[in-house]
C-alpha cells in the first residue's frame, strides 16, 4: 500500500469558525479530574449504559480503566466496540442513550459523565500518536466495496479489515466521514477531529476513492470485482416544499448550510434567517445561523412543540441561543424580487381527526434574508435497479430493508446500514449497523466458501 | 422532665480535662505556638511532640494512601521525635501552662534506656508544669534502631523496667503509649500495669510502606531514592486500633485508664473508642488534614449524641460496648438472618448480584421478570443475552408509541431477588449496595434456641463428621 496523505492535513478550520463554534462540552482538563469522575461510577453488572449504547461499549470497563490509569486499555475497550469512539463521545445524544440510562438517575444523583470520560480516553490515544490498537487480519483474498464514506461504511470497513477482508470505499465528496465530517454541529464535533479519527482507521488498510458517484453501471462493475457490497448511502437531499419562490437566491437547505460553514465556504450569515422544520438538523441550522452572526432566527414548524422530532435538550439549547419558535404555521410562498425578502406563512389549526387545516385569514409575512429548509430527506436508491428498472433490493417506506442482526438485504450479496436503513438516526447507530454488517458479511462469505 | 445538661468535662487518671479530645504527640503539637492555637480552637489537651535529645529529620517525611478520589485515607510518616532542644520545648510547656492553666499538657518523653536519663527528663518535664507524662514506647521507625520507641514497647521486660524507673520519680500520672507492632498488645500493657503505670494510650502507628513508584521503583516517602518503613495512621487504621483497645480493656491484668488513638476523625469515632473503655481520645491525622478547627464538631456532635441518649458524662457510656465483644465460640450459631432487597429503593446496579455470585453463596438471582424462579441462570448467561440485544437511539418521530422506560424507575428485570432459603446471612450484598437501607438483613425466626459453639461442644451435641474433624485437629 502506498504512503497515504493524512486527511486531517488536507484541511484547516477557518479561525473565525473555530472562535464562533467553541466546544459545547469541553473535555476534562486533567487526569485527576477524569479520575474523580471515573471513581463515581458504581461499576454496575450488565450495565444499563452498555445495553443502551447501540455499539454496546463496555462502559464500566473503560471507566474503571481510566480510574486505574490504564488509558490505552480504556481507549482499546471503547474502540473495540466502536471504531468511531472519538466522534461518538462528542456527537452522541447521550441524554437518551448511555447517560440517560445511568442508574444514578434513580438515586437523585447526576449521571456519570460517560461521554466526557470516553472522549478523555480516546483523545489520549490520539494525542499519544499511537496507531489504533488493532491489526488487520491475515488477508483472506476477499473484497468488499462500500458505497458512501460515512460512519456506517467506515465502521464496516474497519471491522472487515480486522478480519482480513479488503475494504474499498467510494464516496462522491472530496473527504471521508459523510455526516460525521460535514453534518455534525461544529461545537460538538469539529471537521478536523472527524478526519483525525478516520486517519487512524485508514491505517488498517481501508482504501478510499473520492469524487465517485456510483451509478448503475459502475455498480455492476463493483458486483463483478467484489465478493459483497455494503451500502452506507445515508440519506439524499432535503425535500423541497413545492411552493412559489423556492428557487430564489437566499433559499438553501440545512445540510448545505452546515457543510458550508464547517468546510469554510460560509463564514457569516445574513441578519434574518427562517428555518423550516423542527428536527435536530433544523435546530443545528438555526443555532449555526446565530453563531454565524444572524440577529433574528426563527424556526417555523407546522405542528406543535410536542410533535417536533428534535430532542428536548436540543430545543432547550436553541432557546438559550435565542432562536424563536413559530408553532402551527405553514409556509405558503417565498417572496422576493431576485432574492428572498419574506416568507409567507399561514396559521394551522388541528381538526378533530388530527389533520391540519389553514386558519382562514391568518396569513402573515415573516421578513427574512435566508430561508433554510430542514423538512426531512429521502433515500437515494435509483441506482439500485436492474436494467429493466426492477429494484435489486427490497425497500420499505423508502428505506433499504435489512436483517438487523446481519445487515443483509433481500439480495444476499448486498448488505446495508446507517441512515439509509433506519430513516435517519445517529452516528452511533450507523457505527453499530456497520459493525454488525461486517460480521454478517464475513460469516456469509465463510459459509459460501464452505459450500463451494 | 428536665434531663441534666451533658458535660464533656472528665477526669482521666486523675487529670481534669475540659473535654476528652486531645491532640496526639505528633506534628500538630510540635511547639507552644501551635498548642495554644489548638486550645483556642477548643482542644481539651495536647500531648507534646516527643521530647528527647534532639534528632535530625529527613525530607521528605510523610506519604499517604488515597482511595477512589479521597485523599489521605491512610497516612504514614518517617519523622522522628522533636528536633528542637529539650530546654526550648520545656520552656514553651511552661508558657502554655501559664497561659492555659485549665488545659491539659502531657509531656511525651523518650530518652535512652538508662535510669538516670529517665529520672532527669521526668523531673524537668514536671518542673516545667506538665500535667502528666506519656512514655513513647511506640515510635516504629528510626528511634527503634537506637534502642528506643517500639524497641522498648515490643519487649515487655524493657517496658516494665523503664516504666518502673519513671514511677520512682514521677509525681504526675504516667501514661504508657503502646505499639501495635507486636503479636499481642496485652503483654506490654500488662508489663506497664505491673510497673505501676497510671494509664495507657494506644495505638501508636503501624509499620508500613504506603506505596512504590511504578516508574522509579522507589518507595514512599522518598528520601533521595530510598525510604524506610514508616508509621501508618489515619482512617484506615481505626478498626485495628479499636480491636487493640478492646483487647487491653477486656484483660483485667492490663486494663487501665486508656487514651484511645488511631483514626479518630469525628465525634462518632470518639464514641466508639469510649464505648470500648477509653477515657479520652487522641487525634493527629485528621488535624494534619483539616486543621485544629475539626474539634468544634467533635465536641458539638458528641454533646448532641449524649443528650439524645440521655448520658450526662463520658463515664456514663464508657465501656458499654465491651460486653458485646466476645470470643467466636460464644456466638449464637442458631441466629439466622437473610437479605431483603427493597424494590422501591433498588436502582438496578446489580452489584449485590455479582458480589453474591462471585464473592459469596450464589443465592441472588435476576429472575423477577421470569415466569418462574430460575436459579440456574449464571452471570455469564445474563451478559451473553445482553450482548446479543440490538438497541437503537430512540428518535421521537421514528419511534412514536415506543414507550421508553423512565430513567427514574428501575425496570423489574433489573431488580435482583434473594433466594432466602439459600441465603446464609453473610451481609455482603448489603455492604456493596450503594443505596442506604435498600438491602436490609432481617431476622428469621427459626424457632431454635440460642446455642454457641462452646455450648454445642460441651453438650456433646455434635455430628459424627464434626467430631472427626475435631479429633484430627487434636
Amino acid at each position: 500500500m502506498s504512503e497515504r496523505t493524512s486527511f486531517r492535513m488536507q484541511f484547516s478550520t477557518q479561525p473565525e469558525i473555530a472562535a464562533r463554534f467553541e466546544d459545547i462540552h469541553p473535555p476534562f482538563d486533567s487526569q485527576g479530574a477524569a479520575t474523580v469522575e471515573a471513581n463515581r461510577c458504581l461499576y454496575c453488572f450488565d450495565a444499563p449504559c452498555t445495553a443502551a449504547c447501540p455499539t454496546h461499549i463496555d462502559v464500566p470497563k473503560f471507566i474503571k480503566k481510566i480510574a486505574s490509569g490504564n488509558l490505552s486499555g480504556s481507549a482499546r475497550t471503547i474502540l473495540d466496540a466502536n471504531i468511531l469512539g472519538a466522534s461518538c463521545a462528542r456527537a452522541c445524544p447521550v441524554d437518551v442513550l448511555c447517560e440517560g440510562s445511568c442508574v444514578m438517575h434513580r438515586y437523585n444523583k447526576q449521571p456519570i459523565q460517560i461521554a466526557r470520560l470516553q472522549r478523555f480516553a480516546v483523545d489520549w490515544l490520539h494525542a499519544s500518536g499511537s496507531p489504533l490498537p488493532f491489526e488487520p487480519g491475515a488477508e483472506t483474498g476477499r473484497s468488499v466495496a462500500l458505497i458512501g464514506a460515512g460512519p456506517a461504511s467506515l465502521s464496516c470497513a474497519a471491522e472487515l479489515r480486522r478480519r482480513g477482508i479488503r475494504a474499498v470505499i467510494y464516496d462522491s465528496r472530496p473527504l471521508p466521514g459523510g455526516l460525521n465530517t460535514y453534518g455534525v454541529a461544529e461545537y460538538k464535533l469539529t471537521l478536523p477531529d472527524s478526519l483525525r479519527e478516520i486517519d487512524l482507521l485508514a491505517q488498517l488498510g481501508v482504501e478510499f476513492h473520492f469524487h465517485q458517484l456510483v451509478n448503475s453501471n459502475s455498480l455492476a462493475q463493483l458486483e463483478r470485482s467484489n465478493d459483497a457490497i455494503f451500502l452506507g448511502l445515508g440519506l439524499s437531499g432535503i425535500h423541497r416544499l413545492g411552493i412559489a419562490g423556492e428557487d430564489l437566491a437566499g433559499v438553501t437547505n440545512a445540510l448545505d448550510l452546515i457543510a458550508g460553514y464547517k468546510s469554510g465556504t460560509i463564514t457569516k450569515s445574513p441578519a434574518r434567517v427562517a428555518v423550516i422544520g423542527a428536527g435536530n438538523t433544523a435546530i443545528d441550522a438555526a443555532i449555526a445561523s446565530v453563531r454565524l452572526g444572524a440577529t433574528e432566527v426563527h424556526l417555523a414548524y407546522r405542528r406543535g412543540k410536542e410533535s417536533m422530532s428534535a430532542f428536548s435538550f436540543e430545543y432547550d439549547h436553541a432557546k438559550q441561543e435565542g432562536v424563536k419558535f413559530l408553532w402551527h404555521v405553514q409556509p405558503k410562498a417565498i417572496l422576493g424580487s431576485g432574492a428572498v425578502e419574506a416568507l409567507q406563512l399561514t396559521r394551522l389549526i388541528a381538526t378533530t381527526d388530527g389533520t391540519l387545516i389553514d386558519q382562514a385569514g391568518s396569513e402573515f409575512l415573516l421578513h427574512t434574508d435566508l430561508v433554510v429548509l430542514a423538512i426531512g430527506q429521502g433515500t437515494h436508491v435509483s441506482f439500485l435497479s436492474h436494467g429493466d428498472q426492477s429494484p435489486k433490493i427490497q425497500l420499505e417506506h423508502g428505506r433499504i430493508l435489512i436483517d438487523r442482526a446481519t445487515g443483509q438485504t433481500s439480495n444476499p450479496m448486498y448488505f446495508a446500514g446507517g441512515d439509509c436503513t433506519n430513516g435517519g438516526r445517529e452516528v452511533v447507530d450507523a457505527v453499530a449497523d456497520g459493525k454488525r454488517a461486517a460480521i454478517g458479511i464475513a460469516a456469509w462469505l465463510e459459509a459460501k466458501h464452505e459450500q463451494a | 422532665m428536665n434531663k441534666p445538661k451533658p458535660t464533656l468535662e472528665t477526669t482521666f487518671a486523675g487529670i481534669k480535662c475540659q473535654n476528652p479530645f486531645w491532640l496526639a504527640s505528633a506534628p500538630p503539637t510540635n511547639c507552644g505556638e501551635q498548642v495554644m492555637r489548638a486550645f483556642d480552637a477548643g482542644w481539651g489537651g495536647a500531648v507534646w511532640k516527643t521530647i528527647g535529645e534532639p534528632i535530625t529529620n529527613v525530607s521528605s517525611r510523610y506519604s499517604s494512601i488515597d482511595w477512589e478520589g479521597r485523599r489521605m485515607m491512610g497516612l504514614n510518616n518517617i519523622e522522628l521525635i522533636s528536633d528542637r532542644p529539650i530546654d526550648e520545648n520545656l520552656r514553651e510547656i511552661s508558657e502554655v501552662k501559664h497561659r492555659y492553666p485549665k488545659h491539659v499538657v502531657i509531656a511525651s518523653l523518650m530518652v535512652e534506656s538508662k535510669r538516670d536519663s529517665w529520672h532527669d527528663i521526668v523531673q524537668r518535664a514536671e518542673d516545667a508544669g506538665a500535667d502528666g507524662l506519656e512514655l513513647n514506647f511506640g515510635c516504629p521507625h528510626g528511634m527503634s534502631e537506637r534502642g528506643m520507641g517500639s524497641a522498648v514497647g515490643q519487649v515487655p521486660e524493657y517496658c516494665e523496667q523503664i516504666t518502673a524507673w519513671v514511677k520512682e520519680k514521677a509525681r504526675t500520672p504516667v501514661i504508657v503509649k503502646l505499639t501495635p507492632n507486636i503479636s499481642d498488645i496485652r503483654m506490654p500493657a500488662r508489663a506497664a500495669k505491673r510497673a505501676g503505670a497510671d494509664a495507657l494510650s494506644a495505638i501508636n502507628t503501624i509499620n508500613s510502606i504506603t506505596g512504590i513508584n511504578l516508574d522509579t521503583f522507589e518507595p514512599n516517602p522518598n528520601v533521595d531514592g530510598k525510604s524506610s518503613h514508616g508509621g501508618y495512621c489515619g482512617p484506615a487504621v481505626k478498626p485495628i486500633a479499636l480491636n487493640m483497645v478492646q483487647q487491653v480493656q477486656a484483660d483485667p491484668a492490663a486494663a487501665l485508664p486508656l487514651s484511645g488513638i488511631g483514626g479518630v476523625a469525628s465525634w462518632r469515632d470518639a464514641v466508639e473508642f469510649i464505648l470500648l473503655g477509653c477515657g479520652t481520645v487522641q487525634v493527629c491525622t485528621a488535624v494534619m488534614h483539616y486543621g485544629y478547627r475539626i474539634v468544634e464538631d467533635m465536641k458539638d456532635g458528641l454533646l448532641t449524641w449524649m443528650s439524645e441518649k440521655g448520658f450526662s458524662s463520658i463515664d456514663d457510656f464508657r465501656g458499654l460496648a465491651l460486653p458485646n465483644v466476645v470470643d467466636w465460640k460464644h456466638l449464637n450459631l442458631n441466629h439466622k438472618i437473610v437479605a431483603r432487597i427493597h424494590e422501591d429503593l433498588c436502582i438496578g446496579c446489580q452489584l449485590c448480584y455479582t458480589a453474591c455470585w462471585d464473592g459469596a453463596h450464589q443465592c441472588i438471582h435476576l429472575d423477577r421478570a421470569a415466569p418462574t424462579p430460575d436459579t440456574s441462570h449464571t452471570p455469564a448467561m445474563v451478559e451473553a443475552e445482553s450482548a446479543r440485544r440490538i438497541s437503537m437511539t430512540p428518535i421521537p418521530k421514528l419511534d412514536s408509541g415506543a414507550a421508553r422506560g423512565s430513567s427514574t424507575i428501575t425496570p423489574l428485570e433489573r431488580i435482583p431477588r434473594v433466594d432466602e432459603g439459600h441465603c446464609v446471612g453473610c451481609n455482603l450484598c448489603s455492604l456493596v449496595c450503594p443505596v442506604e437501607n435498600c438491602i436490609t438483613m432481617e431476622r428469621v425466626d427459626n424457632g431454635m434456641p440460642s446455642e454457641s459453639w462452646e455450648q454445642r461442644t460441651t453438650s456433646g451435641n455434635l455430628s459424627e463428621r464434626t467430631r472427626e474433624v475435631m479429633n484430627t485437629n487434636g
